[in-house]
């Protein structure tokens, strides 16, 4: 884009000014390909599987519902070919993959934003507090994350989950966010630290608005951009975690979900009885969801931070 | 002091014990907040599920007085304080009557060498690749590979081990299935038993390593950009040194402390991925040994080793962050 400027740069002032007029509208930071890619691709997921779940029938989750080690539409395996019954192939216990998708996505997806949403509403508040008013309350809060930072989720969601089997929508959630907010509250802290002593605020101080009115009013739509990316990358670990101890075979098994498919294909030896289907159409959908949930992040990073375009 | 001073070694060792008491204080809380008798609810379940156990009652009283469950639960979480610390975990139910400890002590070194030796290689290569794509003097086709690059660091290590282990050992043969090492080797200082640990071992370190070795080679890129237009660097290219020892000695030295941070900060990830991955590949490390836990329902199992993955997590990040201090004299800490 840059190259392209510089190319067309007339000596008429006439045309330099249109061109300047359309490099700023073009080089909004909201235009930012990587944000745009990212939300597209996730925004157009989450609807296809949400319209997917009225469309399709979803009995077909259950065991049994349909024929055993069925293959894709176009595929044969020992002597079964797939149909569009069942476009995606079942497993080995009769499940429909394609409504297994449709089903567990959304609900996995769910999961982690609520606890990233109830981490990020944490870092809020502990990293203002900490970052604004300093002092004894930063002392505790650095502590309280610092401490609790270090002890990987994934380990102690499997001894949770291993004691509570069953732990729903809401609860698993909650258990999740115990380990979203001490990111977004370092960030946070840091960002407000770098800011407290910018000119507009000392102007709200001095016209007399309270620390709560700075603090929400005047900082916080400042990091507008950075939180939602906290909040993507919040979603995106907590999903990570959600699928690690699904896999490992933890979770609520009443609940359909892609770790837990993928739990089964391992159990059952997908991989050497040659079903890819079973664990590589879960595994390709996942993968798409974490690449698309880190471009809107990298994305919205680069909105907020300019320095980080164009490197 | 070479930055490093008494107040930041405590502070830090502080939050360590206080990471490690927490935790232990949590596994406690988690294990005794089901409702009714871990103990006798698993033996009842056993009872409907097998049929009639003969003397159960006396088994289910044995088993608590051996666990301590008799006793009051101030006593009981001192206990369980008390034990944890001295790595004594009980015994296994699945495996009785095998102390959970020895079970442990069998598979930790497969942990730790793999887990040692990814970590390594991903520090080593990836800010050696990270080095070299953010310098000035690196041709412009190479750096375009970057973009792509980051794609993959937002792949979790297990689903990367999933495509190789079906790519690589199911469809081509090249490596082995499952397991650490071949059954026709014996155990030893032998090449050929070393030959088949790196066998067996390079596709679980590989998964590992292919989706976190992007954020190491990102990080070293932008520091070696950033440092490349800093004075001291201009100082040296005036003085004409030669570009790569300036490369080496006063860009990459620099920026090797802030990404030894971000390792610190990346361990609990990586750890955890390293559960899965142990997990597909069978490899009888601490996270197979989980992943069984989980399927037998053999609770002191699943908290011991939970416990010691935190631990190690919890002691890697802190020798991390001690060895900070030590390399770049310009920190000092606490001394505001």
């Amino acid at each position: 884009m840059k190259s392209r400027v510089v190319d067309r740069n007339s000596s008429k002032s006439e045309i330099a000014e249109k061109e300047c007029r359309k490099k700023t509208f073009k080089s909004s930071p909201w235009k930012n390909p990587k944000l745009i890619i990212g939300a597209t691709v996730l925004c157009v997921l989450v609807f296809c599987t949400l319209i997917g779940q009225f469309i399709w029938d979803k009995t077909l989750v259950n065991v049994g519902s349909s024929p055993l080690n069925l293959p894709p539409v176009g595929f044969e395996y020992r002597k079964q070919i797939g149909t569009w019954a069942h476009p995606l192939g079942t497993d080995n216990s009769g499940r429909d993959l394609l409504t297994l998708i449709l089903v567990g996505l959304p609900h996995s997806l769910g999961i982690g934003f609520v606890a990233a949403s109830i981490g990020l509403v944490i870092g809020i508040l502990f990293g203002f507090s900490a970052g604004y008013l300093g002092g004894r309350v930063d002392d505790v809060i650095r502590l309280l994350s610092d401490t609790t930072m270090n002890i990987p989720a994934l380990l102690i969601l499997i001894i949770v989950q291993s004691v509570i089997p069953n732990a729903d929508f809401f609860v698993m959630a909650l258990l999740l966010s115990l380990f979203a907010w001490q990111s977004p509250t370092r960030v946070l802290r840091a960002q407000i630290l770098s800011m407290k002593h910018s000119d507009y605020v000392k102007l709200a101080q001095l016209s007399g608005a309270s620390d709560n009115e700075i603090m929400f009013k005047e900082i916080m739509p400042n990091l507008l951009p950075f939180l939602i990316a906290q909040l993507t990358a919040g979603t995106s670990y907590s999903v990570l975690v959600l699928v690690g101890v699904e896999v490992l075979g933890l979770g609520s098994q009443s609940k359909p979900s892609l770790g837990i498919t993928l739990n089964n294909a391992i159990n059952s030896s997908a991989i050497l009885r040659g079903m890819w289907w079973w664990w590589g159409i879960p595994t390709i959908i996942l993968i798409v969801v974490f690449m698309s949930l880190l471009l809107i992040s990298v994305g919205l990073d680069e909105v907020s931070n300019p320095r980080l375009r164009n490197q | 002091m070479n930055g490093l001073t008494w107040k930041y070694v405590l502070r830090r060792v502080g939050i360590y014990l206080l990471t490690i008491f927490i935790s232990i204080t949590l596994i406690f809380i988690i294990s005794r907040a089901v409702p009714g008798d871990p103990v006798e609810t698993m033996w009842r379940q056993l009872e409907m599920q097998k049929g009639q156990i003969e003397e159960i009652d006396v088994i289910i009283d044995h088993y608590k007085t051996l666990f301590g469950l008799n006793e009051p639960i101030t006593v009981q979480y001192g206990k369980f304080l008390w034990n944890t610390i001295h790595f004594e975990f009980g015994v296994s139910y699945a495996h009785y009557p095998t102390p959970v400890s020895t079970m442990i002590k069998n598979a930790l070194p497969w942990t730790l060498g793999l887990g040692l030796v990814t970590m390594f290689i991903i520090f080593l290569f990836g800010n050696g690749i990270g080095a070299i794509f953010g310098w000035e003097r690196t041709p412009k086709f190479i750096k375009t590979i970057i973009p792509s690059g980051l794609l993959f660091t937002s792949i979790p290590s297990v689903l990367a081990a999933l495509f190789l282990l079906s790519i690589f050992a199911k469809n081509l043969g090249w490596f082995p299935l499952a397991g650490a090492y071949s059954n026709e080797v014996t155990p030893g200082w032998n090449w050929p038993y070393i030959a088949s640990v790196i066998k067996y071992g390079f596709l679980p370190a590989l998964s590992i390593l292919m989706v976190n070795i992007g954020w190491t080679v990102l990080g070293m890129r932008a520091m070696v950009v950033t440092i490349g237009g800093a004075d001291y660097v201009r100082l040296a290219e005036a003085k004409g040194l030669k570009p790569f020892y300036i490369l080496t000695q006063y860009t990459v030295r620099n920026a090797l402390l802030p990404q030894l941070t971000s390792l610190a900060l990346s361990m609990g990830g990586l750890i955890s991925g390293q559960v899965l991955v142990e997990s597909v590949f069978s490899y009888p490390g601490m996270g197979m040994l989980i992943f069984r836990a989980i399927r037998e329902q053999d609770f002191p199992v699943i908290q011991a080793t939970s416990f010691m993955f935190i631990l190690i997590t919890a002691t890697s990040v802190l020798l991390i962050d001690l060895l900070y201090p030590l390399i770049d004299p310009r920190i000092t800490h606490g001394g505001e």
